[in-house]
């Protein structure tokens, strides 16, 4: 088990120095020794996701979906590199921006662009939309856009698992900007006082909407957060899928034990804007020349330079992997616009159980 | 003979000793006066683990008896002040009551939040508030008052075992109240609704809560001067049910409605409007009346206060009026 006290002062908790910087971590990942099948499958499923969200954001821009998407391209090693190390029986919510969260946990993408669309057959049978995703198979308990509001729920989920004492977890995923709402410090406080099984994963891309965190936050790393609420924690590249999942492994492993709370703070970025498949580089400072040197961050390429480098993959394993995760959604995309929307009776008959 | 406050208590002690299941969280649990008498040593009979005393924490602690809810738990977060309940708004109103709905059925959400509406004693604006026609507005969202010791523990416990989330608010006026409230039942909640607790004839007083046990009081003293009154106690606000105050009011003609809440946009006014809907133009006797608080935030000074709060007195006045009676003086 980790010591939590190392893991705290390794690093200056207020600071991102390095990691917020867009022209560091470009290189091809330093892979761990050993098997490093999962890798493959790792890569698999980022493609995966970045596939499922050009998709979508094609659409978005073609009028074919109507509900506001939020994508995250850039962002898909955070999603992947955590969802490596849950279980079932583990619980998982999200926030907005949650398509990632949704595919890396093994959510159908069929299921999720019939929820894109309204349709009867969706993640949410048509009722949620792109913000309101569920997948209980997977653990996937439920995302939503008020920000910061599922952060409490999570850590309800954990105090469940405690009380079911299984060694479950519970897992929040929110972004930077659910930092600067109070229930975020409640919950942190809260699990740590309840000593709650709950991993609390930050993904810092830098921006809430249009601003960028240096105009909303004294400082730019949210680790401090976790210092100030007790709470161990551990900064990584959230680009980099074997540090997230080495992080993750680390964190739920100290969960599990029954040591409470655990925080990860996962530095990546958005390429595309806060909605829609725009890349937003009118808005906020630094975006417009930030974003092409981000995209030189790319977890995906970073990933694939190193299982090649390492003579682990090569390029036609490759193109097959993108043919595959490309035909994927686009057959989940086709099936999804055939079938059917909601009846009428759908819209009341969910509002309460009726004793059902 | 039982009160309000140890039939909730009693509630409790069912609940937890039949359902493991079942939890509290919420401030003040292991503190012996904060809830009144209504959860005294709950902590020291089911233990610290089930009976959670909470950080000042008003959203995180519903969030997380939400998210308790998700995974298998029937727990019960209790807010000893509504005023201070209003800070998990988020958690009530746009998490806990749209979940099942949002997610396509998929999940039932079997939550109970208890809100006490604990005020006069010159506690003023921010200790004081009901605010029940707001949460009632909310689909998804089981708003549940009880007026009875009876009721106060079997509505909760009813509550507790309903798979959606209740909004149950009792009133620390009513903690006093006693009554032969026999054994504990276990009822349906989507089944409960209004009552017809008291049959007169010349009249129909409506109220929920500590309202309808003003309405029973001054329904009594009226009797003693000749007017026999229908009282319903609405008991569930949402979803709410008015086939027993428009039955009711189709016999009298007449209806006074009594709520210790605001006027615009409350209880009163969906009482008063949903019931003279469904009845034929002409039907009723005299112009319907509401009593409500001025529209004003509760004062602290003792003479304002007093001013304030509908009383027994306030709503036998009205009442003789609707008859034309004119009450003695004196």
């Amino acid at each position: 088990m980790a010591d939590p006290s190392r893991t705290a002062s390794s690093a200056d908790s207020a600071q991102l120095g390095a990691l917020a910087d867009a022209d560091h971590c470009h290189e091809a990942l330093a892979l761990p020794g050993g098997h490093v099948g999962w890798l493959v499958d790792a890569l698999r499923r980022m493609v995966l996701i970045r596939a499922a969200e050009e998709l979508i954001g094609d659409q978005v821009s073609q009028g074919k979906v109507r509900c506001p998407c939020h994508l995250a391209i850039g962002q898909e090693a955070a999603a992947v590199g955590v969802a490596l190390h849950l279980r079932s029986g583990d619980r998982a919510f999200g926030a907005h921006r949650s398509h990632a969260h949704y595919l890396a946990m093994g959510g159908s993408p069929h299921r999720l662009m019939a929820e894109v669309q309204g349709k009867y057959t969706g993640a949410s049978r048509g009722m949620g939309g792109s913000m309101h995703l569920m997948d209980l198979e997977h653990g996937l308990y439920g995302t939503v856009p008020i920000v910061g509001a599922t952060i409490p729920v999570a850590v309800g989920a954990g105090l469940a698992a405690k009380l079911d004492k299984k060694g479950g977890a519970a897992v929040s995923f929110f972004g930077d900007g659910a930092t600067e709402e109070g229930v975020f410090h409640e919950s942190m406080n809260l699990a740590a006082t309840l000593k709650a099984p709950v991993l609390f994963v930050c993904e810092n891309n830098l921006f809430s909407s249009h601003l960028h965190i240096t105009l909303r936050q004294p400082a730019d790393s949210v680790s401090r957060y976790a210092e100030a609420h007790r709470v161990p924690w551990r900064r990584v590249d959230g680009n980099d899928v074997v540090e997230v999942a080495g992080a993750a492994e680390e964190a739920l492993e100290h969960l599990r034990a029954g040591n409470g709370p655990w925080f990860l703070e996962l530095v990546t970025y958005r390429w595309r804007g806060h909605v829609g498949p725009r890349e937003d580089e009118d808005v906020g400072v630094k975006r417009k020349d930030d974003l092409a040197r981000w995209k030189g961050r790319d977890p995906i390429r970073r990933l694939v330079d190193a299982l090649m480098d390492e003579g682990r993959l090569n390029e036609a394993e490759l193109e097959a992997i993108w043919a595959a995760a490309r035909a994927d959604v686009s057959k989940a995309w086709d099936q999804a616009a055939k079938d059917p929307y909601p009846p009428p009776e759908a819209l009341l008959r969910s509002v309460f159980t009726d004793g059902a | 003979m039982t009160s309000y406050g140890i039939a909730i208590r009693q509630g409790f002690g069912y609940l937890m000793t039949r359902y493991p299941n079942v939890f509290t969280i919420g401030q003040g649990l292991w503190s012996p006066w904060y809830v009144g008498n209504s959860m005294t040593d709950l902590d020291r009979e089911f233990g610290r683990e089930r009976v959670i005393d909470t950080p000042v924490s008003e959203a995180g602690c519903t969030g997380a008896a939400l998210g308790a809810a998700l995974c298998g738990y029937r727990p019960v977060v209790i807010h000893p002040r509504v005023d201070f309940m209003l800070l998990a708004v988020d958690q009530i109103v746009t998490q806990a009551a749209k979940w099942r709905s949002m997610f396509g059925g998929q999940v039932a959400v079997p939550l109970t939040v208890r809100g006490i509406i604990n005020r006069g004693g010159e506690q003023g604006a921010q200790h004081s508030q009901a605010l029940h026609s707001w949460f009632a507005h909310v689909p998804g969202l089981r708003v549940v008052m009880p007026a009875t010791a009876r009721d106060a523990r079997d509505l909760l416990i009813a509550s507790v075992l309903s798979d959606d989330p209740v909004l149950y608010i009792d009133d620390r006026w009513l903690y006093g109240l006693d009554e032969d409230i026999g054994s504990p039942g276990e009822r349906e909640l989507y089944k409960e609704g209004p009552r017809l607790v008291r049959e007169g004839g010349d009249l129909t007083l409506v109220g929920a809560g500590y309202s309808a046990h003003l309405c029973r009081e001054a329904a009594e003293q009226l009797a003693a001067d000749g007017v026999m009154c229908d009282v319903v106690d609405l008991r569930v606000l949402n979803p709410l049910d008015l086939d027993v105050a428009v039955r009711s009011v189709g016999r009298t003609g007449r209806l006074l409605v009594v709520d210790g809440d605001w006027g615009c946009c409350g209880l009163a006014g969906e009482v008063i409007a949903g019931v003279t809907e469904s009845l034929e133009p002409g039907m009723l006797r005299t112009r319907p009346v509401r009593i409500t608080l001025p529209a004003a935030p509760a004062p602290t000074s003792g003479p304002l206060e007093r001013l304030y709060y509908p009383t027994v007195e306030d709503v036998v006045r009205r009442a003789l009026g609707m008859l034309s009676i004119q009450q003695e003086t004196g």
